[in-house]
């Protein structure tokens, strides 16, 4: 049995778009029947990309996520169709059927990735087949893969052990991009963005970099610490969202400074100055 | 619905083409087969490092399908409605030529046959009337991708058969390398940029630090490189290598390895380097015998920036003032480059950096190269690279790339030159046309010689006819120029009595000619080429890519519409004017293919019948590759090893030296003092010079706000842009509002705060030069105090058409930009140095 499925690299986007052109090269205007019917010129994006900007000037990271289909194990747009209209092949490929979903607009709404697109023209859901026309044909991927210049975009069998998909999967620091939603997806990242706290700290006596200083994180049951860099620069990566923590800012001869930090979003603290004890 | 697929090629990299029905349905990447020849592995540490085995082409190369059936084509020859050639040069109304409404006057379609009859008569006219100088034309770089069917090819026999007054390019990509480094540390030849041979391994092997210095591999892409060396950037950090990213915006490479951001004033830069040397000087951390054995003028250059020469020291708290970068970081920069391996991506070939395009970037560039001077540039690790060249290559099979000179002259039986002296400058021509005589100093692209750089020219030359028919071709100068409303204004003169377009899709300045001729694709007809290489100055500049690929571009598809074929334009213009023979020399297009596959070395590798069917032929590695570095063979005082051939002391007695006029890295430039010595804006000496154009200005208080506009990441210049309605749904390329798909400008929040301006909303960009309109963008990524916007829009939507100056709202921003040059004897341009105020725009 061959079981489709994929693992995106967010460490390794360069957000160049190669994904999410391909996808439009490969569906503008073109008919894929009977998996896809034309996406129109302009308006849908079988393959998303989100840019996501963290943290504030002058400490700012960004990161690109791919957003297709994911082709879920349990997917709420088969469940809402109701009628075969949306239907899951054997290789795990969700496809919305371009015939039968003609007037089917509940069908949009009921993907809570938001993925399924309406065709106002043709009055028709429609969204990404991971290339089910080329993959019957004997591709070994979709284009948005084989678009990718960074190899960021993994494709392959989930029953072969020895498919790249399949190892990825297995070295287990995969993650889904909405596990609570509980559907089984098929598509999985690697990097995901998360919320970092950072800081500068600057020798207030001196006004140089306060590199070498010793800064820990505590909170949600867990303490971590780090070292500033030359610049004086330190942070804190990985964290998980709304959580409350205390930075704890200590060098030999100086005042330690405690702040309170909490993690809605990225936390920027700027250059936090160390008097003198 | 039978399936064929074609091999081609773009300016981002070589494409398989699927046709069906006559239709292009898809557009991708070349992918290898496992007849072609193996890729090369790197070692380093005990890790392999292989690249994958496609061609990691650029976002805009896999638009073709959408570009080549664009809203945009051309695909009639056409006439303006109110343009009568029978009028007189500079008649107006009925019957006239009415110059003033080029830009405003719709068009009317007509035959080949009257749009040959016209140009042809028009040409012989303007040539018999004034002479073949007053006919000038100029091309783009790269609207379309071939050695022989387009631009150094067809277009150049031509005018150089019937001979014209040429306009000499600026290197708009790096103008403060090719004007400024070159007096530094030679390398001329290469237009200003190094060599960057075997850079990948070097790097990966001996770097602690890379500082990308206004450098965006990943947007300009070694220039035609496309993606390929993307994953480079991730190997060298997964390395442990760091990258810092020294820009006043948070750009592309910085988002993707960038492990700090440190941010200027723009037009300061120059500051930050001399602070940084303030900080190794003063703590003896350079490579004193270095400096001591292959530099010259350093004491001078110590003098200078420990303020014994002015009485302002060059102290990190001096340069803070000037950069807004903190002392302390400026310190600590200086101290962690001096302590590790590090390369300077200063912005050279893969980078582009917009610093070498502001008001004396030539000091600004010549000291990078002092820095690394400082730091023994050519030791294991430490090198100036942009990260988007010099991977293992094979380098002996020869082949010509596109600008290895006129083309056809490789393979005709009798080259031809032009015989008309008279030249004209890019960034001067509206001057030129509006109110000669004008002068400027240096050649444009100097490749021969550094006197090239002092070389005087005149317009008109004497005894010159000025030029009364521009035929421009391909692309569009109003968003890849500065100020270019001047453009605008020149093409509304009379004086110039015609105007030719000819080009595939309608750009920014296509509705400005009286007759549009309408070109075809390289989908649509047959050519040869290298992918990413340039040849000419940029010597093996196909090393941007992992893979050494050379295409026969076979035509896909039928010409759109009437839409004809270059090599067929110019015949047909050839015939009229009876130079058809000795143009075409009874060789067809695919004879000139042929003859160029059998003057390059392929034929030793493959059969032309092989290579026209199969499309491209993968250069193989060298057996038993042995890597020769960049200036390693400088730095161990050997002569020169790498495949720079071009490098004119090769092989004599001086092939251990630079091309500078001492052999050896100069803080105190030779070629300077020889020739211009009493300049104190390009001194011999460095120095940091207080932009004309930046915050210290005038001007400042009344436009606060300094805009960047560096070359586009989705886009090659105009080329793509909006003739692909696909990148208008790339939210870092156009956004669409209420119908209409602006180009955008980013801002700091808290800039658009004060100005009431949020994401999303229209905003108006303006100076006394120009008015444009664009989408905000708000976002940490800019720094406060700066507007970044690319360079690059296709499309000039005036609100009164006609009307120079009036409110742009295509998006082309080099319209506010200066005109005004680098700097007295540099005809460089400066569009980074460009003070605006920006406002909510209530239509």
């Amino acid at each position: 049995m061959t079981r489709y499925g994929m693992v995106i690299n967010v460490a390794h986007c360069i957000g160049c778009y190669n994904c999410f052109i391909a996808c439009k090269d490969e569906h503008c205007e073109i008919d894929h029947l009977p998996y896809a019917a034309a996406q129109p010129l302009r308006g849908q994006t079988w393959m998303r990309v989100i840019e996501t900007e963290r943290g504030r000037y002058p400490k700012v990271k960004v990161d690109y996520t791919a957003i297709p289909c994911m082709h879920c194990d349990k997917p709420l747009c088969v469940e809402v169709a109701g009628d075969g209209s949306v239907y899951r092949r054997p290789d795990g490929i969700v496809i919305v059927d371009p015939e039968k979903a003609k007037g089917r607009r509940d069908i949009v709404s009921s993907c809570p990735y938001r993925v399924i697109y309406w065709n106002e023209e043709k009055q028709l859901p429609q969204k990404c087949t991971l290339c089910a026309h080329l993959l019957d044909a004997g591709w070994k991927q979709p284009r948005c893969a084989e678009a990718c210049p960074t190899n960021a975009i993994v494709f392959g069998d989930l029953d072969d052990p020895e498919s790249e998909v399949s190892k990825l999967l297995s070295a287990g620091r995969v993650e889904v991009l909405h596990p609570e939603y509980g559907l089984g997806e098929k598509v999985w990242y690697l990097g995901l963005p998360k919320n970092f706290v950072a800081g500068a700290v600057v020798f207030g006596d001196t006004d140089q970099c306060g590199a070498g200083v010793t800064v820990t994180l505590e909170g949600e049951g867990m303490t971590a610490s780090t070292v500033t860099d030359v610049y004086g620069d330190f942070e804190f990566e990985g964290l998980p969202k709304d959580a409350s923590y205390t930075v704890r800012i200590s060098s030999p001869g100086y005042q330690e400074v405690v702040i309170p930090v909490r993690t809605n979003v990225s936390v920027y603290l700027g250059d936090v100055v160390l008097a003198k004890a | 619905m039978a399936e064929k697929t074609f091999v081609n090629c773009t300016a981002g990299g070589p494409i398989r083409v699927h046709v069906e029905d006559g239709r292009i349905t898809k557009v991708r990447p070349l992918v290898f087969d496992e007849t072609d020849a193996p890729s090369w592995t790197i070692e380093v540490d005990g890790k392999k490092y292989t690249p994958p085995r496609k061609a990691c082409v650029a976002t805009f190369t896999l638009t073709e399908r959408a570009r080549v059936y664009s809203k945009d084509r051309i695909l009639y020859p056409m006439k303006r409605v109110d343009f009568d050639p029978k009028g007189a040069p500079g008649s107006t109304g009925p019957g006239g030529r009415n110059a003033q409404n080029r830009g405003k006057s719709p068009y009317v379609r007509i035959s080949w046959e009257e749009a040959f009859d016209l140009v042809a008569g028009e040409m012989k006219r303007i040539r018999e009337t004034y002479g073949p100088e007053a006919i000038t034309s100029r091309c783009s770089s790269h609207h379309n991708w071939g050695n022989v069917g387009y631009r150094t090819g067809a277009w150049a026999r031509f005018f150089n058969l019937i001979g014209f007054t040429d306009i000499l390019d600026n290197p708009d990509s790096w103008e403060g390398w090719h004007w400024g480094a070159t007096h530094a540390y030679g390398f001329y030849w290469r237009l200003g940029n190094p060599e960057h041979y075997d850079m990948l391994e070097d790097t990966l092997r001996y770097t602690d630090l890379i500082i990308h210095w206004g450098n965006d591999a990943d947007s300009t892409h070694g220039i035609y490189g496309g993606n390929e060396s993307a994953l480079w950037r991730y190997w060298l950090k997964e390395k442990g290598i760091r990258q810092i990213i020294i820009d006043p915006y948070f750009n592309y490479t910085g988002a993707a390895v960038g492990d700090k951001w440190i941010s200027y004033r723009p037009g300061t830069t120059g500051a930050l380097a001399l602070g940084i040397a303030y900080v190794w000087i003063t703590e003896g951390t350079y490579d004193k015998d270095y400096v001591a054995s292959k530099t010259v003028g350093f004491e001078e250059f110590k003098k200078y920036v420990l303020g014994e020469e002015d009485g302002i020291p060059k102290t990190p708290e001096w340069a803070a003032a000037e950069t807004d970068v903190p002392a302390r970081t400026i310190i600590a920069l200086a101290r962690d480059w001096a302590s590790h391996r590090t390369c300077l991506a200063g912005g050279t070939k893969g980078g582009e950096g917009g610093h070498c395009r502001q008001a004396y970037a030539t000091e600004h560039n010549r000291l990078m190269v002092l820095l690394q001077a400082m730091q023994g540039l050519g030791k294991p690790g430490v090198s100036i690279w942009g990260t988007a060249n010099g991977p293992p290559y094979n380098h002996t099979l020869d082949f010509p790339g596109y600008a290895s000179g006129i083309n056809f002259n490789l393979m005709a039986s009798k080259p031809i030159q032009n015989p008309v002296k008279q030249r004209l400058y890019r960034l001067l021509v509206p001057e030129a046309i509006l109110d000669p005589p004008i002068e400027w100093m240096g050649e444009g692209f100097c490749g021969g010689s550094l006197e090239q750089q002092f070389t005087k020219f005149v317009y008109p030359l004497p005894g010159h006819s000025e030029v009364k028919m521009f035929y421009r071709y391909g692309g569009a100068f109003l968003s890849t120029m500065t100020e270019t409303n001047r453009w605008v204004r020149m093409y509304q003169s009379p004086k110039l009595e015609f105007v030719v377009n000819q080009d595939c899709w309608f750009s920014t300045e296509t509705r400005l000619a009286d007759v549009i001729l309408p070109a075809c694709t390289n989908l649509e007809r047959n050519d040869i080429s290298e992918y990413a290489s340039s040849g000419g100055y940029s010597l093996h500049a196909s090393g941007s890519a992992n893979h050494r690929i050379i295409i026969y571009q076979q035509k896909c598809i039928e010409p759109l519409g009437e839409s004809k074929s270059d090599y067929d334009i110019f015949c047909g213009l050839a015939e009229r004017l009876g130079v058809l023979d000795e143009y075409t020399e009874g060789n067809t297009m695919e004879d000139w293919i042929e003859k160029m596959f059998y003057k390059s070395d392929l034929p030793k590798y493959i059969d032309f019948e092989e290579f026209k069917t199969k499309g491209y032929f993968l250069v193989p590695q060298i057996p038993d590759y042995k890597p020769t570095p960049a200036l390693r063979w400088f730095y161990e005082g050997r002569p020169c090893d790498t495949p720079d051939f071009a490098n004119p002391k090769r092989g004599t007695d001086k092939a251990h030296e630079l091309g500078t006029y001492s052999g050896k890295i100069e803080f105190v430039s030779q070629s300077l003092l020889a020739h211009t010595p009493d300049d104190d804006e390009r001194a011999p000496l460095p120095r940091y010079r207080v932009s004309w154009e930046g915050h210290h200005s005038e001007l400042a208080k009344k436009y606060p706000l300094a805009l960047i506009s560096p070359h586009p990441r989705f886009t090659f210049h105009t080329h793509h842009d909006s003739h692909v309605e696909w990148l208008s749904e790339i939210p870092g390329h156009r956004m669409p509002k209420d119908g209409y798909d602006y180009w955008i400008a980013r801002i700091n929040p808290v800039d658009a705060q004060a100005r009431g301006i949020r994401q999303g909303d229209v905003v108006r960009l303006y100076n006394d030069r120009a008015s444009v309109l664009c989408i905000a963008h708000v976002t940490e990524r800019a720094r406060p105090g700066v507007v970044h916007s690319y360079e690059g829009s296709a499309k000039y939507d005036p609100l009164e058409p006609g009307k120079p100056g009036t409110t742009d709202r295509g998006g082309c921003v080099n319209m506010l930009t200066p005109g005004r040059l680098m700097s007295k004897n540099v005809p460089g341009m400066a569009p980074n140095s460009c003070l605006i105020e920006i406002e909510r725009w209530e239509a």
